[in-house]
């Protein structure tokens, strides 16, 4: 790390020193930059992955063998979702911030938390031996009984995907009772900053979904081994009910993606307008609303997988009821920037990405939630568009707009303002050009996963592989500066950007017990502007 | 920008295919004026209080409770409309005609086989009747697959261990693209076929032809033009045939009739399609499910009055057996 003993002043980086300190450390910030540093790792490793299957589809006709495009999207799949996007902001930034913006010293539990992240890295290196002994080919949803009957490593993967399930459910519990535990005298529920009700929420559903996913790769392994028929109907079991118990976990785990992306717009958006959040309760409740409609919906991934008519009536009817506390978000973000003092530095520029996109990713939820156009655009490349919309323009914009907000604080050292810009321009046209044109590409129907495809869908193609390059160079700009910066960035201040919430009344980066004396609150987190009247619109 | 979106509409090549992209296009509709209230609000917003200088004083607003509520009350409008829209249009697609035509689909890694209820059976070429609703009873070899047209607008998956149906009908000749849609490994993308839609009178020309070939004992000719180069067409025994042998083989015979007669278990006469009212006072429809459940696990639903005696036929039957003994007892429906 960049700091010595000459530092100015005692932080919990200079504390203590060598790797033992790191490995053994019960401190959260230590352990979240350790997340922190593990699950870019593997953002970047998921990211060539990308890169590979977007190489492939450049043009009709074999780049590479068709079992081999098959292991690079699985494998982008599945160390994106399992290895990254699940876990990054909530047990990165949330690990950091959390106790910080409570007012506290730590969370509940840091042994918990230690054993977290070793129980993490544990579960990734199953999933790296897997891509190791000949990679698996299922696709991140491992749908049986394809899964069942392939030669490739399922054993390891889904064994990887059981093991990170605990990581998140330990996490989860960790931080819903650290919140209500330990939060400073004055800091009511109500006091909180928006990033902490959605970290809230998210931890809830990793709490109660994660088990879900975590019995059926054990079922899946027990049918492989044993030859116990679950799902494989050779062995009398049914298929589709593997569908079931996936989606009931991982619908809900969408939303452990989005939901703390959305927590960390909410800081970003105000902190950059230097207004208070408008709707500060409706943007609260709906994080839990959300999470708690996110339960009864899988079945919307199901409508043509021959589940019943009368699922599929109430799927799709309880799935457009997701779309109004959604919509209640963007709609409150936009009208907090009204009558703002605006500034576009690249925290904000990627929270206005995250507003610009996500907004895009959800409206296509509707087209998928109508059964009858789903029937249509159910497996082509019109959903993958749609999730990337949400999971890359929603979730990663967000954390990106997060890293940036807090990458003073947690390192003490400033990005390159202008190098983050132009990364995030980049990365913004680039996204565009991938994405938008697998909209047209699934409207005409092309179908997903697919390794080779007909000539009328070239010219698409070759624009979204185009637009991947754009990406792959904005995010690889900005890894280069986000080290560049730990050693020679310009040195923090405290409060950089005029921030309200906790962690800007500390030092950057914090000391190892954040406060020098315990913090009493007696007001809310974003006290923004001058007090006129309130309520006024 | 209207026109360009036009250069990715794809042709409606079935019923469905009209009222599909109605709604599609009211949804995107809807689509592009939210977004221009959000994002055009936005960049409205970036510019109009865009910070002029450090510390200028900015408003206190906490919110507006009426607003939002409107925004979600005019939201919920909007979204229950969808609703209501996309699930009428579904209830038409999975509605089937009593009169359709029938043909048998059999998805296996990496081809789709067609067979006809006369014995023809075609792989990856299905052909069919304009104007004629047709029903297509699909199984699976090996692992899930999908059956998608995408001019139809239509997509089913296809389902080892069960059948499923789609049903739909045609509105213009010509040739239309059947993907796999479902991931089935190596050579998923290449599990295409084409779905040939004829006028009629050829439809009927073309099955005559070949019958009267068959009967004839010729080869048939239709075998080069098909798409795959893999033992395109068989000729195999017509399944009612086959159905009726197997029913006798395996030892159906032995407790149930066709004619009527109440053996042990209950005659198979007039079964499909028909109400049974089962052990416990429920009823359920003898569809081609219920048929392979019955052979698979007979004991799951017993019918009323009858003794749970019936052996499963789980392992002993291969899924062409099933096939041949379902379309047999089919065939007895009148
Ligand atoms: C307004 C909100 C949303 C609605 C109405 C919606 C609706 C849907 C529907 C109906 C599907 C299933 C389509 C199909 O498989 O045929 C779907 C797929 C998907 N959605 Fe959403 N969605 C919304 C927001 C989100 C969010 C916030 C995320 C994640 C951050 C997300 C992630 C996904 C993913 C990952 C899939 C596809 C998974 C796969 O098949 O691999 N969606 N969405
Ligand atoms: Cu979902």
């Amino acid at each position: 790390m960049a700091y010595d003993s000459n530092d100015h002043h005692k932080n919990y980086i200079n504390a203590e020193k060598g790797i033992w300190s790191w490995m053994t450390t019960l401190d959260h910030k230590r352990i979240g930059v350790m997340y922190l540093f593990a699950t870019m790792f593997f953002f970047a490793v998921g990211g060539i992955f990308a890169m590979l299957v977007r190489l492939e589809l450049f043009k009709p006709g074999p780049f590479f063998s068709p079992d081999t495009y098959n292991k690079f999207f699985t494998l982008h799949g599945a160390i994106m979702v399992f290895m990254f996007i699940i876990p990054i902001i909530p047990a990165a930034l949330g690990n950091f911030f959390l106790p910080i913006q409570i007012g506290a010293k730590d969370v509940a539990f840091p042994r918990l938390n230690l054993l977290s992240w070793y129980i993490f890295v544990t579960g990734s290196l199953l999933l790296v031996f897997s891509i190791v002994s000949g990679g698996v080919d299922t696709g991140w949803t491992f749908y049986t009984p394809y899964s069942i009957r392939t030669a490739t490593s399922v054993i390891l993967a889904t064994l990887g995907v059981f093991v990170l399930g605990f990581s998140g459910i330990l996490t989860g519990l960790n931080f819903v009772t650290t919140i209500h535990k330990l939060r400073a005298p004055g800091m009511t529920f109500h006091r909180m900053p928006l990033f902490l009700w959605a970290i809230y929420a998210t931890a809830i559903i990793q709490v109660l979904a994660t088990p879900v996913i975590g019995i059926t790769t054990a079922l899946l392994v027990m049918e492989r081994v044993l030859h116990i028929g679950f799902f494989d109907p050779k062995l009398g079991g049914d298929p589709v009910l593997f569908q079931h118990f996936f989606w009931f976990y991982s619908h809900p785990a969408v939303y452990i993606m989005i939901l703390p992306g959305m927590g960390i717009v909410s800081e970003v958006i105000t902190a950059f307008s230097k207004k208070h959040i408008f709707g500060y309760h409706a943007v609260a409740y709906s994080s839990l609303a959300i999470a708690g409609i996110s339960f009864i919906v899988w079945g919307h991934h199901m409508f043509v997988s021959s589940q019943s008519p009368l699922a599929n009536f109430l799927f799709s009817l309880l799935t457009m009821l997701v779309a109004i506390p959604t919509a209640i978000k963007v709609f409150n973000w936009t009208a907090t920037m009204y009558k703002g003092s605006i500034s576009l530095k690249t925290p904000m520029l990627y929270a206005l990405s995250f507003l610009f996109l996500f907004t895009i990713g959800g409206l296509t939820g509707l087209f998928l939630a109508a059964i009858s156009v789903d029937v249509h655009l159910h497996d082509t490349y019109f959903i993958v568009a749609h999730f990337h919309y949400v999971m890359m323009g929603g979730t990663v914009m967000g954390l990106l707009a997060g890293l940036h907000y807090w990458w003073p604080k947690m390192f003490g050292r400033m990005y390159p303002e202008k190098w983050g810009k132009l990364s995030c321009a980049l990365t913004f046209i680039g996204f565009n050009l991938t994405f938008f044109t697998q909209f047209w590409l699934g409207k005409m129907g092309m179908p997903r996963r697919y390794h080779d495809y007909l000539p009328e869908y070239t010219p698409l193609n070759i624009a979204s592989t185009v637009g991947s390059w754009f990406i792959g160079a904005g995010m690889l700009i900005m890894f280069i500066y986000f080290i560049w910066s730990l050693f020679k960035g310009k040195r923090a201040s405290e409060n950089p950007w005029g921030g309200k919430t906790l962690e800007w009344t500390i030092e950057s980066p914090p000391t190892t017990h954040n406060f020098h004396k315990e913090p009493v609150i007696t007001t809310g987190p974003y006290e923004y502007g001058e007090l006129k009247t309130t309520g006024e619109a | 920008m209207v026109d360009f979106f036009k250069i990715f509409q794809l042709p409606q090549a079935s019923t469905m295919a009209p009222k599909v992209d109605a709604l599609y296009d009211f949804i995107h509709w809807v689509s592009v004026v939210s977004f221009v209230i959000i994002v055009g609000g936005m960049v409205y917003f970036i510019w109009k209080f865009r910070r002029r200088r450090e510390g200028e004083p900015t408003p206190y607003i906490t919110g507006h409770t009426p607003t939002e509520l409107s925004v979600a009350g005019v939201l919920f409008i909007i979204v229950m409309v969808i609703f209501y829209w996309g699930w009428k249009d579904y209830s038409k697609i999975i509605q089937s005609s009593p009169n359709a035509l029938e043909i048998n689909v059999m998805a296996r890694q990496w081809l789709w086989e067609f067979e006809y209820t006369n014995g023809r059976k075609i792989v990856n070429e299905l052909v069919v009747p304009k104007g004629t609703p047709v029903r297509l009873i699909m199984g699976s070899a090996d692992v899930l697959h999908s059956f998608y047209v995408p001019n139809f607008r239509l997509k089913q998956d296809v389902v080892p261990g069960a059948y499923t149906k789609l049903d739909f009908t045609a509105t213009s000749v010509g040739e239309q693209q059947v993907f796999c849609a479902e991931y089935c490994g190596t050579a998923h993308s290449k599990m295409l076929a084409k779905l040939k839609v004829m006028e009629p009178k050829d439809y009927q020309r073309w099955q005559t032809t070949w019958e009267v070939e068959q009967s004839l004992g010729i080869q048939p000719a239709g075998a080069a033009e098909t798409t795959a180069g893999q033992a395109p067409e068989t000729v195999v025994e017509n399944p009612v045939e086959r159905g009726k042998k197997l029913f006798a083989e395996k030892g159906c015979t032995a407790c149930h009739s066709v004619s009527g007669q109440v053996l042990v278990g209950p005659s198979l006469k007039e079964v499909f399609g028909h109400e049974v009212e089962l052990a416990d006072g429920s009823k359920v429809m003898a569809d081609e499910n219920y048929i392979r459940e019955s052979l698979m696990e007979p004991q799951l639903k017993l019918v009323k009055g009858f003794p749970p005696v019936m052996p499963t036929y789980k392992g002993t039957l291969k899924d062409d057996e099933i096939n041949a003994l379902v379309t047999y007892i089919k065939s007895l429906r009148n």
